[in-house]
């Protein structure tokens, strides 16, 4: 992580306000209410997990996840149909983000970095997901919006066992 | 089952275990056979460890495992391919713990024992503890038997294993179809997902030759495509839509007919709408017939190939396996690209890879749940089979003298079971 970052500012309105929207996502991934995320996102907004930590040309590399929004909209649907049974037997989630730190400020958005600590439990077992996320939110005039977020896992060049849920 | 394996022993105890219609549910969840199967198929055939373009330099290695054990496959400077155990020949440490990279040669950590790209032992710091007789050439790294297909890499423990051009037999025609999908250019690989699952690796064998499943898993995936790309994947009623044996284990199952030979084109097939933006952009370079050649191909061979024990050639990528226990088996899903072909193409497949592969694939992760459930549900009532009968009423022989059924039957796991049990009977 380069050494430039801020730490988050917590006298900046924005900066409360982005962290506050990075909650209410993890809430609403964990409650599995993939309606009310899609509406947290702006028209251009990228969900991406890579593969390659180190990588930011995700369209030239090979994801996990790598959707713009019609992607996502059809991901949505594919985990709410009832037709996917991965979906219909996801791992129960909860998840927390924090180690917030300010890694961009512009007159229209603030870049976040923060830690993701992710326990599932699914059957027998209890999975730990671990990762280092960057989320991008843009301030429109319906307020502010998810318009980047790439989850880098730690074990991403590992095996990644399927899931059923989102991270 | 008996309790006291010993997976060197001469006897046929695993020939009641496998038949022609059906196999018993402890191939799922006997330790002592998964240990047998180490011995007797994973260390005494030929099993897949790289394909060239992940190693494509002098000095250009990847790490793989067979059965339990890891090697190191990569190229010297002669261009051969060398298969290492990774194992020091001083007190057993790693000497590689990089998964892909170029090196000179590989340094154990330990006390820097140090060896050339083809296994030879070069030194040893500090030589006067040993005997003036000591001699290098006596320690070498552990090398394997290394033989190639069209750019497939295979590796084998066993000094004696036939040759792979025999053991691939008439799995080589369909490996050189499979190619095909480059369109004039060679296959490169181009990332991976690798997963895994609680189940045993055999499940995951049989499904890769398990038509019948695909409609019912994949519902969310099929109706998250366009229609043309659905269509062409409605093989349940197609009758062109077949599984061949190919001896050996190997067997290939037909899901997309006319995708079979890309070279093949009657000009009937429409291209799909999704790809017009890549027809516009290759068309202001080449001329119409090469781009539909490579846009025919977009979505790889029309078949997947099974190849015994651990490689899938599965339509636009290859499904690798390893058994890493009785109940536990991990997936590498490898993507395949165009090498030195369009960038535009190259993507468009990484997309398509993405949409249906991996840990959040819209497809992966429902096979992965299936495979779990075939685990946990056979660990109910031991003594009842496996059903792999499917087809049995409908199976003939083909031009070739193969089994042949229909692709959604299960001729392709009753080829697989017969070698397994050919293997597991044999007296090494
Ligand atoms: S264990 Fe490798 S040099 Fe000692
Ligand atoms: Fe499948």
């Amino acid at each position: 992580m380069s050494t430039d970052l801020m730490t988050a500012q917590l006298s900046d309105t924005r900066v409360l306000q982005a962290i506050e929207l990075v909650w209410q996502e993890a809430a609403l991934l964990d409650a599995k209410d993939y309606q009310s995320w899609d509406a947290l996102w702006t028209d251009s907004g990228r969900y991406i997990i890579p593969i390659d930590p180190e990588t930011d040309d995700f369209d030239g590399s090979l994801n996990m996840v790598n959707d713009d929004t019609r992607m996502r909209r059809m991901r949505i649907e594919r985990l709410t149909s009832g037709y996917s049974m991965s979906a219909l037997a996801a791992a129960r989630t909860v998840r927390t983000l924090s180690r917030f730190t300010v890694e961009e400020r512009t007159d229209d958005s603030v870049t976040l970095r923060s830690a993701q600590i992710l326990v599932g439990f699914k059957r027998d077992e209890q999975q730990t997901l671990a990762a280092d996320v960057t989320h991008r939110i843009r301030y429109t005039e319906s307020g502010p919006r998810l318009d980047l977020k790439v989850i880098r896992l730690v074990n991403s060049q590992g095996a990644v066992n399927a899931s059923g849920y989102l991270l | 089952m008996t309790t006291s394996l010993d997976p060197t022993a001469t006897d046929t105890r695993f020939a009641d275990l496998a038949d022609d219609d059906r196999v018993a549910g402890s191939l799922y969840t006997d330790p002592e056979i998964f240990e047998a199967e180490l011995e007797k198929i994973f260390y005494r055939t030929w099993v897949w460890v790289a394909h060239e373009s992940e190693i494509p330099e002098a000095g250009s290695f990847k790490q793989a495992t067979i059965g339990r054990q890891p090697v190191i496959v990569n190229r010297d400077r002669k261009g051969n391919f060398n298969v290492l155990l990774n194992r020091c020949r001083h007190r057993g440490a790693s000497v590689c713990e990089v998964p892909k990279g170029k090196a000179n040669g590989f340094t154990c950590p330990y006390h820097s024992w140090s060896y050339a790209l083809d296994g030879r032992l070069r030194g040893i710091p500090y030589p006067d503890g040993y005997d003036e007789d000591l001699d290098k050439k006596d320690l070498p790294l552990q090398s394997l038997r290394v033989e190639s297909y069209a750019g497939m890499i295979f590796a084998s423990f066993n000094p004696d294993v036939e040759p792979l051009d025999e053991f691939l037999g008439d799995a080589k025609v369909w490996i050189d179809l499979f190619m095909k999908q480059g369109a004039g250019y060679p296959i490169k690989t181009q990332g991976e997902h690798c997963f895994r699952f609680r189940g045993n690796w055999k499940i995951q064998l049989e499904n890769t030759t398990d038509g019948y499943h695909f409609p019912i898993v994949h519902r969310s995936w099929m109706s998250s495509v366009d229609a043309e790309t659905a269509d062409m994947l409605s093989f349940m009623t197609d009758d062109n839509a077949v599984t061949h044996a190919l001896g050996n284990g190997h067997s290939v199952a037909i899901m997309v007919p006319e995708h079979v030979d890309l070279d093949h084109d009657d000009g009937s097939e429409k291209i799909q709408a999704r790809f017009d933006h890549i027809v516009d952009e290759l068309s202001k370079t080449m001329p119409a017939d090469q781009v539909r050649r490579i846009v025919r191909s977009m979505h790889g061979a029309g078949f997947n190939l099974n190849i015994f024990p651990n490689v899938a050639m599965s339509m636009s990528f290859f499904r690798v396996l390893r058994p890493i226990s009785v109940d536990e088996t991990e997936i590498r899903h490898i993507a395949l690209g165009m090498d030195g072909g369009p960038e535009i193409v190259n993507r468009e497949r990484l997309r398509i890879h993405e949409h249906f592969q991996g840990p959040f694939g819209f497809g992966s992760p429902d096979d992965s749940e299936a495979w779990d459930r075939v685990q946990r549900g056979s660990r109910g009532a031991p003594g009842m089979p496996i059903m792999v009968n499917r087809g049995l009423n409908r199976e003939g022989l083909d031009s070739n003298g193969h089994r042949t059924s229909h692709v959604t039957d299960e001729t392709g796991m009753r080829e697989a079971y017969a070698m397994w049990k050919k293997m597991m009977n044999d007296e090494h």
